[in-house]
């Protein structure tokens, strides 16, 4: 019988119903505290250090300081330090503040080989759908299923329902895979596919970079799916080879991947259509990602909204971002940019984003900001000069962080602040408390940081 | 986890729809390492600003997608430690819902009309066992994946549970299973 990639790889790793095997375990310094203390106060061991691998990414600051000894935040500093004490005390590896290895969890594991096709992979952390991109079952887990892990390298899991969406044609000059996840969760809603493992399909996808499809898996959880994954392919098997991680005999393992892509009449419980010619850069005007248009749009009109409770968050909305109904996007003025967070902050974002530069200066009006999403991403882009381009053009060149995408850091917006940013959550407060959040794509957010505000990235020279 | 019944008593009213984690517990918070203490910073700027008022009642009714975003167990220990036992909504974000039914803390899932109606009478008795809510004036069923419910109403550990199962992952790890992905400490 022809199946889905995601029962190919559920069946492959049920235990027994209901209860499957984790292949790897990414651990982060905010949601693994309680639960190796979990461990501790029942005398459990952690199973299986070899499939687990810690980072410090949501707490460090992105200033340069080296160690989480410095960190100047005290509370910050401790968590970081519990992390370096608990991946000591059970054996897991561990890439702290300092390490040249360190960096956004969503950005490392890939870098490093460590994201495989036909993998189950989890984390403390929603953002873990990124890892799909690759042909793997990926998923984001609270700290009891994260100390589920650590003692039996199992999750107990109702199987649950799939979902394709097949993207006729490709993207057109300009627009870009963040541009294609946004429109789709402003075309499918917020909770549009929740309890749903989506499989992002077609034309538009098999067209993109592996950097760019770990954007669009990445914000699967902000339409409410529980992982989004993406066939395996050249492009996957040509970006893997060589990194780390990877099997030693990697041809033989690109046979076994060849099998995993979704047979030709396996059956989905929901198929959805969307014609990727169609889709214009877009920008946030709310504050759900799924409050979303195109840069050539106005501010909707909350009156014109069919359902009460639609109408009512617009308002809320409107009235938060301070934004009124019928404004041109491109006449909305940010006052801060933020390039960077696990869903945009790769190299290939870094090197679009400076390219979109062109000698120009940041406005006057704007503090923008570069976060690469890991150490070997920022030593890759000072290699290639990227970071130069960047400052000369105003921007501020950091360390590697989660930093303004959440603001667990000293990186974030004081209340009103206005940003362009090319994150994942533009809820209130998520960058600051006040803090305006409109999330756009790296050039879209370096065009903002030039001109001032936003602009058609198609239209501009 | 202790074992859940009936959860009787007033009903506090949230009403807003996709209610985020990130408003549930902000991210200043989420820097202690412990699982306590969070009760008092429960919706921290929506309440510090007088934007919402909630009594810990029993029972908080909400809107469609409640508990979207980061996957932050806090935002449960929150809801639970101000004194919620139990939250009604129209829909849940898959990973509030597991985090939810890991700590004893019930989410209940029931059509926007009749969650209002429970709101409106402002005081309500669940009763898991036979997965019902009722309130003056009404009554509906709700749906809960029975393995779910049993452990919830055992207040049962589910690492303690799966351990039972110790032999059969000693058995998926020794066949072809075993060797998918990485070995993380070889690098």
């Amino acid at each position: 019988m022809p199946k889905t990639m995601f029962e190919k790889i559920w069946e492959a790793h049920e235990v027994k119903e209901n209860l499957i095997y984790i292949d790897l375990h990414l651990v982060h310094e905010v949601t693994s505290p309680q639960a190796f203390e979990g461990l501790r106060m029942s005398g459990r061991k952690l199973r299986r250090p070899d499939k687990t691998v810690a980072t410090a990414d949501h707490n460090v600051p992105t200033d340069g300081t080296p160690t989480a000894a410095l960190i100047k935040d005290a509370l910050s500093r401790k968590q970081v330090e519990t992390l370096e004490k608990n991946a000591a005390d059970f054996g897991v590896p561990v890439y702290s503040l300092g390490s040249e290895t360190q960096g956004i969890v969503h950005v490392i594991g890939p870098e490093l080989g460590l994201t495989q096709p036909g993998m189950t992979i989890v984390c403390g952390d929603s953002h873990t759908s990124t890892h799909g991109a690759f042909g793997a079952l990926a998923f984001g887990i609270g700290t009891s299923e994260v100390e589920h892990v650590m003692a039996t390298q199992t999750l107990v899991q109702n199987k649950p329902k799939t979902m394709r969406i097949n993207y006729s044609g490709t993207l057109g000059e300009g627009v870009t895979s963040k541009d294609l996840i946004l429109a789709t969760i402003g075309k499918l809603g917020t909770s549009g596919m929740t309890g749903y493992v989506v499989e992002y399909a077609g034309e538009a996808i098999e067209a993109l970079t592996m950097e760019q499809r770990m954007t669009i898996c990445n914000m699967t959880i902000e339409g409410g799916g529980k992982a989004g994954m993406i066939a395996p392919d050249e492009t996957t098997f040509e970006y893997m080879r060589g990194k780390p991680g990877v099997p030693a005999d990697f041809d033989a393992a690109v046979e076994r991947w060849r099998d995993l892509p979704t047979d030709e009449g396996a059956t989905f419980d929901t198929e959805v259509e969307i014609d990727a010619t169609a889709i214009s850069p877009m920008v946030t005007w709310g504050t759900t990602p799924g409050m979303v248009i195109q840069v050539t749009d106005t501010v909707p009109d909350p009156e014109k909204m069919d359902s009460p409770a639609d109408r009512e968050a617009a308002e809320r909305a409107l009235q938060y971002m301070g934004l009124e109904a019928g404004t041109p996007m491109e006449e909305i003025r940010p006052e801060r940019v933020f390039i960077g967070s696990c869903t945009n902050s790769r190299i290939s974002d870094l090197r679009e984003a400076a390219g979109a530069i062109k000698g120009r200066k940041v406005a006057d009006s704007v503090r923008a900001m570069v976060v690469p999403g890991s150490a070997l991403v920022k030593a890759q882009a000072e290699e290639e000069g990227l970071d130069r381009i960047f400052e000369e053009a105003g921007f501020e060149w950091r360390g590697a962080g989660c930093s303004m995408c959440l603001g667990m850091n000293p990186d974030i917006l004081i209340e009103g602040e206005r940003c362009a940013s090319t994150s994942n959550r533009n809820f209130e407060g998520r960058q600051g408390k006040g803090g305006r959040t409109h999330l756009v794509s790296p050039t879209m957010a370096t065009a903002a940081a030039i001109e001032g505000h936003f602009v058609d990235i198609r239209n501009w020279s | 986890m202790e074992p859940i019944s009936t959860i009787e008593g007033e009903v506090a009213f949230l009403d807003r729809s996709d209610v985020d984690t990130d408003q549930i517990i902000p991210k200043q918070f989420l820097k202690r390492v412990e699982r306590t203490g969070y009760g008092e910073f429960l919706f921290y700027d929506w309440m510090r600003d007088g934007e919402i008022e909630l009594e810990p009642h029993p029972i908080l009714v909400s809107g469609r997608n409640f508990g979207s975003g980061s996957s932050r167990e806090h935002a449960v220990w929150a809801l639970h430690q101000f004194g919620f036992q139990a939250v009604i909504a129209p829909s849940f974000s898959d990973i509030f819902y597991s985090n939810s039914t890991k700590n004893g803390f019930l989410p209940i899932v029931l059509p926007e009309e009749e969650c209002r109606a429970i709101a409106t009478a402002g005081a309500a008795k669940i009763d898991l066992e036979s997965q019902t809510v009722s309130w003056d004036g009404g009554e509906a069923s709700f749906d809960i994946d029975r393995e779910i419910k049993r452990r919830l109403l055992g207040g049962l550990d589910d690492i303690a549970l799966t351990l039972q199962s110790e032999d059969e992952i000693e058995a998926f790890e020794a066949g072809p299973g075993g060797t998918y992905g990485p070995v993380t400490t070889a690098l």
